[in-house]
């Protein structure tokens, strides 16, 4: 099952590297990785995806657990919460095909934040699957770049990660 | 406020911290902290001729005493050195700081001359690791890395200082850190009353129980707790092979270690039992055998202090996380709250069937009047000439095997050996660190002709400080384990597992400044340890020779239950 991890850890040099390495040397996979400092400087704010049946899903925590920088974590999966994927698509734009990719930028609710002759670049934001879903419906011969910032995401309602 | 450089902090740090003794080896990133040793006596540097006898020599003090091992290496080669040291101290839980230095930071990604990134190779196999960005920061990464290396579940800290860093001419205001407080680490130190009841209630419920220790039990000083709860429950207990020595080898609700070599009725009792608690054990590969047919019939209480044990090769059914010290102690204290009693029927019925596995094997092996001595003949006689109180260190392979099996441990860190790692060449230094830190002691080690070779130079550092380590090489021409394995798997085909060439021991260990004794002759054993022992301030080197055919037994049969074993070469369950 897939899962979304959300790490606190301490803003360090090398804290990141734990992680990653945490994944490599155990065997887990990560599928999405995305991190940036929080409103507290000090500390960051890691968001990763990964596959797993329960038990690896179990490891997996404990061990990050045990990371000396890893300040708190949750699994988002586990409860409501909202998750969001940025992505930036150079598209092929020419003739007809204009309109159409306009039309499918539309129906996404995306926008074309780059124009030329023949290429249009859209910035989508969304779950996965919807990210997954544009990609489908522009037909993977007209995509010309793709660049994803891997899952973010936020409990839902009053939940707070944080110290 | 006082001013020091980095390298008097670093040195200040560890007379800080009550560190007696410094294993180490100097090199160019490093004489900053070499130069501020010299002008101090507290703490005494130990020059080792290798750095991985460095690592060991702290381990093995460490192991002995419970207090952290301390290491200083240079940058490059003397860090990479270190590094099988480390990973051997991490395996196996031992609380360790390697102090390494580091090129001058501004040249740190340059490739420049014995540059090498030690955070980086360091960090599957430490607690943590710190790198020195600013002098000023030596005095709290010391008392956090001490902090860390000793509590919770004990490992090694590394803590890397690039060359600048010590300059003798920059000086920043030293305070040492009474406390330190680490939002990101919180040791548990209490595990959940709910939870200890609740195993309790299972154990006083079990018909068959085993109680399992390792050697979390030892790190976590509980020892002598174990043993009250074990002897007021009247239940049979085991040990894996790094908890030897937490419950008394010659107490007869002992059944002997347990796993790939254990004991049939250790194993027996493992794969009928109807309860196991495990404590500070952490089912480890050898100890279980396959996994999915591990013992059946059990319901499985585990205690430990790192949660990430707990159910991670076999769940458990009452998971404890907590200190075991204090989850004893509490767990003492509820049963006699409690009242209550195990069933005495049952646990009649259960000594009766295990006392019957005692007789099937007994760790049995064929002696033969006229061939040569048997291996376990010379750990035998090593139990018999110390009176069973020494300190053993061994290697790894067969001879360690042999020597967990027949030298009978009544007392908690008497035995140290790298189980988690399986590091040949550990014996020899770790055996320095265990006399440094206990003079008068016995210090035995069991050894091979293989594995000595790997540390031998340290014969060297023990003439240098006057260490009387008795060195037990049993010495079967072979890598005894591999060739075991070759005979039993491979058709007999002895790949590489032979020892061609060996050195004249006796000649070495004299060329060294030592004694050299070689025993050919069953006969002539116990006369030589006697005199070997005899020599109260001298090393001597016994050079036994035994005989190469000999296996291992009982051993588990691959990929089965704890109850299938090889009894000997013929015989199976």
């Amino acid at each position: 099952m897939r899962r979304i991890i959300s790490i606190l850890m301490e803003n360090e040099p090398g804290a990141l590297s734990r992680v990653v390495g945490l994944f490599s040397q155990r065997g887990y996979n990560i599928e999405t990785l995305t991190v940036a400092p929080t409103e507290d400087s000090t500390l960051s704010r890691l968001t990763l995806t990964t596959i797993g049946d329960d038990r690896t899903i179990e490891r997996i925590t404990k061990h990050l657990n045990k990371l000396i920088e890893v300040v708190k974590l949750v699994d988002l999966t586990e409860g409501a919460h909202i998750e969001r994927e940025l992505m930036l698509i150079k598209v092929k734009a020419t003739g007809a095909q204009r309109a159409e990719v306009k039309r499918t930028v539309d129906i996404f609710r995306g926008q074309i934040v780059d124009v030329t002759s023949s290429v249009y670049t859209v910035q989508l934001a969304g779950a996965s699957d919807k990210l997954d879903a544009f990609i489908g419906a522009i037909g993977e011969t007209q995509v010309l770049e793709v660049v994803r910032s891997g899952v973010s995401g936020i409990a839902r309602g009053e939940k707070v990660l944080s110290i | 406020m006082e001013k020091l450089s980095g390298a008097e902090m670093v040195v200040r740090s560890l007379q800080e911290e009550g560190v007696e003794y410094l294993f180490g080896y100097p090199g160019g990133a490093v004489l900053h902290i070499y130069d501020a040793i010299f002008q101090q006596d507290k703490v005494k540097h130990i020059l080792v001729r290798h750095e991985q006898a460095a690592t060991h020599a702290a381990d093995g003090y460490a192991r002995a005493t419970g207090k952290p091992g301390v290491v200083l290496v240079t940058s490059g080669p003397g860090a990479t050195n270190a590094v099988t040291g480390i990973a051997t101290a991490y395996m196996d839980s031992i609380p360790m700081i390697v102090i390494s230095g580091q090129v001058r930071s501004d040249w740190i990604g340059d490739d420049a001359f014995q540059e090498t990134d030690m955070v980086g190779i360091c960090r599957p196999i430490v607690k943590h690791s710190f790198m020195v960005r600013d002098p000023a920061q030596i005095p709290e990464m010391m008392r956090k890395a001490f902090y860390l290396a000793t509590t919770g579940r004990p490992g090694p800290v590394l803590i890397d200082i690039p060359k600048d860093k010590t300059a003798p001419h920059v000086k920043v205001p030293f305070e040492y850190p009474k406390k330190v407080k680490m939002r990101s680490y919180t040791p548990v130190t209490r595990g959940h009353a709910g939870q200890i009841r609740k195993a309790l209630e299972e154990l006083l419920k079990a018909k068959r129980p085993v109680i399992y220790a390792g050697g979390g039990v030892i790190s976590g000083e509980a020892s002598d707790l174990l043993t009250r709860l074990v002897r007021k429950l009247g239940y049979p207990v085991t040990n894996t092979l790094m908890g030897l020595g937490c419950y008394p080898a010659t107490d007869k609700q002992f059944v002997g270690m347990l796993g790939m070599h254990g004991t049939y009725e250790a194993n027996m009792a493992m794969h009928n039992a109807d309860l196991i608690m495990a404590v500070g054990a952490r089912f480890d590969d050898r100890a279980t055998n396959d996994a999915g047919k591990y013992c059946p019939g059990a319901t499985i209480v585990h205690i430990d202090v790192d949660p990430a044990t707990i159910s991670k090769n076999v769940r458990a059914d009452v998971p404890i996380v907590g200190p075991v010290q204090q989850v004893l102690d509490d767990m003492l204290n509820m049963l006699d709250e409690h009242g209550g009693q195990p069933d005495q029927k049952a646990l009649a019925r259960w000594w009766e069937e295990i006392d019957g596995w005692r007789q099937v094997h007994g760790l049995r092996y064929e002696t033969n009047d006229d061939g040569p001595m048997k291996p376990q003949q010379v750990v035998q006689a090593l139990y018999k000439a110390t009176n069973g109180d020494a300190y053993v260190t061994s290697d790894v392979g067969q001879h360690q095997m042999f020597a967990a099996q027949f030298y009978h441990f009544d007392k908690p860190r008497r035995w140290i050996n790298s189980g988690g790692l399986g590091t040949m060449g550990f014996g020899l230094p770790a055996a320095m660190g265990v006399q440094f830190a206990f003079p008068d002691a016995t210090v035995a080690c069991v050894t091979g002709e293989g594995s000595i070779q790997m540390n031998i130079q340290e014969l060297s550092t023990c003439l240098q400080y006057g260490l009387p380590v008795k060195i037990i090489n049993i010495n079967n021409q072979a890598l005894g384990m591999v060739r075991q394995w070759q005979d039993m798997q491979y058709g007999g085909r002895h790949s590489q597992s032979y020892m061609d060439s060996l050195p004249d021991f006796v000649k070495l260990a004299e060329a060294y400044g030592h004694v050299g004794i070689r025993v050919d002759k069953f006969e002539d054993l116990a006369p030589a340890m006697e005199k070997a022992f005899s020599l109260k301030d001298r090393l001597v080197f016994m050079d036994i020779y035994v005989d190469p055919s000999e296996h291992v037994y009982p051993m588990q049969i691959a990929d089965g239950a704890m109850r299938d074993m090889w009894l000997s070469k013929t015989e199976r369950t």
